[in-house]
């Protein structure tokens, strides 16, 4: 019964550290990591779904009787895993540019900033 | 044994994760990160998900650390202690966790692993496993699903990959306003060896590295090629070739210096690439409606539909390749070019 | 014609989609401006079609790669889908005529092809969400349009370095916003095994007693709220919208909030069910507290705003809150409401921030202190700016007037203290919006000019366009047959669907 929902309750764990992170912390580059652990843990989520028990990878062998995992969620999660490096390198280079004109990467510092002017 | 091995990983992703929240040091945290992903990917094989696998080794593990590192070493890696008060975020994150294993607690939900689910019966996943092999031949059904069934989520992926691409070229070519930060970058740790810093030149005392990479690109380059034509038969395709491909480049560069990289690619050449993939996985698709079919439809591309599908399959999976490659240059090139005062070459040999 | 027709859904969409690689290309000012007009006047163009098609004979299916759906990905032309299309792609196209010079001045020449590029990619993604049938193909395309966006924000760096920190914070706000709806998506696809909307409506009802079925809820409405600035998820909207680049702003003023309320409508009447959503579910309850809680403090908030483009995205999420009302409502007149404001409101929108970038062109400020006695000195602009003002108040002859009407109407019509009360509510956020409007009068107006403050009226190739917005809107006011009609069929269409 505990195992009935293992994975389930990891992507849980793993998206609320990611979630954490995320808000609680206040450094730009921290946060971007919140953000990729929170989106990593979806992919949990989603191959999770896609699994049978004593399964194989959805490729076709030229054997009978053969029980593959549902290659549906593999797809979904391979490009959600694009989307999630495609974010990154976008964010990080905003970070990179936030630095330059901002002097710092601390959100707190630049909050400072920014009511300043 | 199996479950004693799943256990074991997802309790070191827990482990992994909670060290990446508290952890003070980015260059540590960032490991970390990508240690995460990498164990990740070893959840994904014991989840028969071996082409997602591939992609978050590749990717998690690989291609974002590279850009965080790429990072820090423009803004530095030490995260200042927060002052701020951390009880909203927490219960933020108790709420929404709280209601995901509300979800879970119910009889309707379905077990993990289990064959009777509606995801597994429906007649989706049957049609995808039982009738991908004769409607489209290719034995990797994730493949045929990925860009066939549902080739335009696909393109939608390839042009959110372009998107990207061309997002951190038009963020990162901003003119540089100020120059007199260039100490900041001083308190990178100093277990970071040059080779790690993206924009670091080559220089003549790293013999091994040097040794080492001119062994191994070769073999890189020839294994990108491999996934790329053998994504319908094993694991692989156009993402994680492209992946590999850009990933034997930004490795030449690191260790001989970008300026070498460029003289065979250059920016302009990487845009043209960019743009290249997204076109021509574009024009399969206009091809098809010129041909009678809807979008993307290869049956229309051949007289008989299987040598279509198989006709499509391969070039759209090589415009996955190409763009993928270019952007992940793209990407490489705007972060490494960055960082400035170091834009001189050091000739290796 | 009937070529056009067969394949109009996933023109409407690949024509900007296929268009934004071809414009990075291009280099210069004209080139890349004039090819991004054309291919958004073309794709209104196809909606435009579209709609008078749909209107007249239904909905329209296309099977995306030849794979009868739910195998393969559908895109499903129906009269709501079709109605935000139009508006989508109308506001781009008349944006796009004022843009060339405004956007010369604030980006720079040799990024222009890339800029455009990701304009583009913005238009291709909004369209991309509206028209799918397929729920994880709206994630895929809800990425196209956010990674563009955070971009082009964070390309009005060049007047305020604050746009990198409202991009950024805008992506991590988005981020997580977009990946609550994977995750509701996930549940549904969790508990009925397919991912096309059709088929998952079909089967919603078998499931939704269960917890997971309601927590797909819970993270799809969340998610979307998130995206659709809804209070008190609008943090990230006033920076984003103050900070980007005068037409960016206009832009996605019009558009990228109204594809987040499309999708609320979609998936709570189309999936959901109305009887679910509000019977079952406390979307009610929900919903209308977080929109009158909107429009009534965003209003207030908006009065003690100095920065003109501030003050307007503040007035922005309380309009959004109207059309959340509009939601909760759960009625037919109710939903009308919301579907016309989203047209009225993006039409009024847009002009408005047009004319503040014609202000900006000029004087080089949106700050009202260095705006005193613009009426005298671009009474043209301001007087435009004027007239858009009266709209977002509600006053009778404007499109606000319009979209307020049936909103009242679809109030009273509950015929309880609560429609009362909101019905009073809708009138103190307007008279807040008088107090806001007339601020920006008073200064235009009564106020001298500062010294050595730069004078003369906008050249014309910022003048037409604003004007061209600021017409058509009065002509939505006065003639509403129109577009009140197609909001109506919407509305019939999702209410009488089983």
């Amino acid at each position: 019964m505990f195992f009935d929902h293992f994975n389930y309750w990891v992507f849980v764990i793993l998206l609320m550290i990611g979630l954490y992170t995320v808000i609680s912390r206040s450094n730009l580059v921290k946060k971007m990591i919140g953000l990729s652990m929170f989106q990593i843990a979806v992919f949990l989520f989603y191959i999770t779904i896609g699994k049978v028990e004593g399964g194989t990878a959805p490729i076709l062998l030229d054997k009978p009787d053969v029980v593959y995992s549902n290659p549906l969620p593999h797809v979904l999660i391979l490009t959600a895993i694009v989307v999630g490096v495609a974010t990154t390198a976008l964010g990080l280079s905003l970070i990179a540019r936030i630095k330059e004109t901002f002097g710092t990467i601390d959100e707190e510092e630049i909050l400072e900033q920014e009511d300043k002017s | 044994m199996e479950e004693f091995t799943d256990i074991f990983l997802m309790l070191l992703l827990v482990a992994g994760a909670l060290s990446v929240l508290y952890v003070r040091n980015l260059f540590v945290a960032t490991m970390l990160l990508g240690a995460v992903s990498f164990i990740m990917a070893l959840i994904f094989v014991t989840l028969d998900a071996v082409d997602v696998a591939f992609t978050e080794a590749a990717v998690g593990a690989g291609i974002s650390t590279v850009l965080y590192l790429g990072t820090l070493a423009l803004v530095g890696s030490h995260e200042k202690a927060s002052a701020r008060k951390s009880v909203v975020p927490l219960l933020l994150s108790l709420v929404v966790g709280g209601a995901l294993i509300y979800a879970t607690l119910d009889d309707k939900m379905p077990v993990v692993g289990a064959a009777d689910t509606p995801a597994q019966t429906s007649k989706v996943a049957d049609r995808y496993i039982n009738k991908s092999g004769d409607e489209i031949g290719v034995p990797n059904i994730v493949t045929s699903v990925l860009a066939s069934y549902r080739g335009f989520d696909t393109f939608g992926e390839v042009v959110v990959i372009f998107t990207a691409g061309i997002g951190v070229l038009l963020i990162l070519s901003q003119m540089r306003l100020r120059k007199e930060e260039k100490e900041d970058v001083s308190d990178i740790p100093t277990s970071e060896t040059p080779a790690e810093k993206p924009d670091q030149q080559g220089s003549p005392h790293d013999l091994v590295p040097h040794v080492v990479s001119k062994l191994l690109i070769p073999f890189i380059m020839l294994f990108a090629f491999y996934v790329q034509f053998h994504g319908d038969f094993g694991p692989g395709g156009g993402f994680q070739a492209g992946v590999i491909l850009a990933a034997g480049f930004i490795l030449y560069s690191l260790v001989f210096g970008l300026h070498f990289t460029q003289q065979i690619l250059s920016k302009r050449v990487v845009e043209y690439l960019l743009v290249a993939g997204v076109l021509l996985y574009g024009g399969v698709g206009i091809v098809s409606m010129i041909n009678g079919g809807t979008f993307l439809d290869y049956n229309v591309l051949s007289a008989d539909p299987v040598a279509g599908q198989h006709l499509g399959i391969l070039l759209v999976e090589l415009g996955v390749g190409i763009t993928v490659t270019a952007a992940m240059l793209a990407i490489f090139y705007g972060f490494a070019g960055r960082a400035d005062g170091r834009g001189e070459d050091v000739n290796p040999e | 014609m009937s070529e056009l027709m067969t394949h109009a859904p996933v023109l409407a969409v690949l024509i900007p989609l296929l268009g934004a690689p071809l414009c990075a290309l291009t280099r210069g000012t004209t080139i890349p401006w004039f090819f991004t007009t054309i291919l958004s006047a073309l794709s209104f163009y196809v909606s435009l079609q579209l709609l008078f098609h749909v209107s007249a004979n239904g909905p329209v299916s296309y099977e995306l790669g030849g794979w009868a759906p739910p195998w393969g990905i559908e895109y499903v032309a129906d009269p709501l889908s079709c109605f935000v299309m139009l508006v989508i792609s109308g506001i781009s196209t008349g944006v796009l005529l004022y843009a060339k010079e405004s956007i010369a001045a604030e980006v720079s020449s040799s990024r222009l092809g890339l800029f455009f590029a990701a304009y583009l990619l913005a238009l291709a993604g909004m369209m991309g969400i509206t028209v799918t049938g397929d729920a994880f193909n709206i994630f895929v395309f809800m990425e196209i349009m956010s990674l563009s966006s955070y971009v082009l924000i964070a390309m009005g760096e060049k007047n305020d370095r604050r746009a990198l920190t409202a991009a950024f914070q805008y992506l991590v706000i988005g981020t997580i916003g977009a990946t609550f709806i994977l995750i509701g998506v996930g549940f549904l696809y969790l508990m009925t095994g397919t991912l096309n909307i059709a088929d998952i409506a079909n089967q919603f009802d078998s499931i939704s007693e269960t917890r997971p079925a309601r927590a797909a809820v819970g993270f799809l409405v969340v998610g979307i709220a998130i995206k659709l600035a809804m209070f008190p998820f609008h943090i990230w909207l006033p920076n984003a919208y103050s900070y980007a680049p005068n037409i960016v702003t206009a832009f996605f003023a019009g558009t990228a909030t109204k594809v987040s309320v499309y999708l609320l409508i979609r998936f709570i009447f189309t999936i959901f069910g109305v009887d679910f959503s509000f019977g079952t579910l406390p979307l009610t309850e929900l919903l209308l507290p977080l929109g009158v809680i909107a429009f009534l403090s965003m209003s207030l908030v908006a009065i003690f705003q100095n920065n003109l483009k501030r003050l307007l995205a503040f007035s922005s999420v309380a309009q959004l809150g109207y059309m959340t009302v509009g939601i909760a409502l759960a009625s037919e007149t109710g939903l009308t409401a919301s579907i016309l404001h989203i047209f009225n409101h993006a039409i009024v929108k847009t002009g408005l921030f047009l004319s503040v970038g014609a202000m900006f062109f000029v004087t080089g400020s949106i700050y009202l202190k260095d705006l005193a006695g613009i009426g005298q000195r671009m009474p043209m602009t301001s007087f435009s700016f004027v007239l858009g003002g009266l709209a977002l108040i509600g006053v009778p002859l404007t499109p606000g007037f319009i979209s307020k009407w049936y909103l009242l109407q679809a109030v009273l019509e509950r015929g309880d203290m609560i429609g009362y009360g909101l019905a009073v509510g809708m009138l103190i956020s307007s008279l807040f919006a008088v107090i806001y409007v007339w601020r920006i009068v008073e200064l235009a107006y009564f106020k001298p000019s500062p010294e050595g403050a730069p004078s003369g009226d906008a050249p014309y190739s910022l003048l037409l366009p604003i004007w061209l917005f600021i017409l058509v809107s009065f002509y939505f006011g006065i003639e509403t047959s129109l577009s009140a009609g197609f909001a109506e069929q919407a509305a019939k269409f999702l209410m009488g669907a089983p």
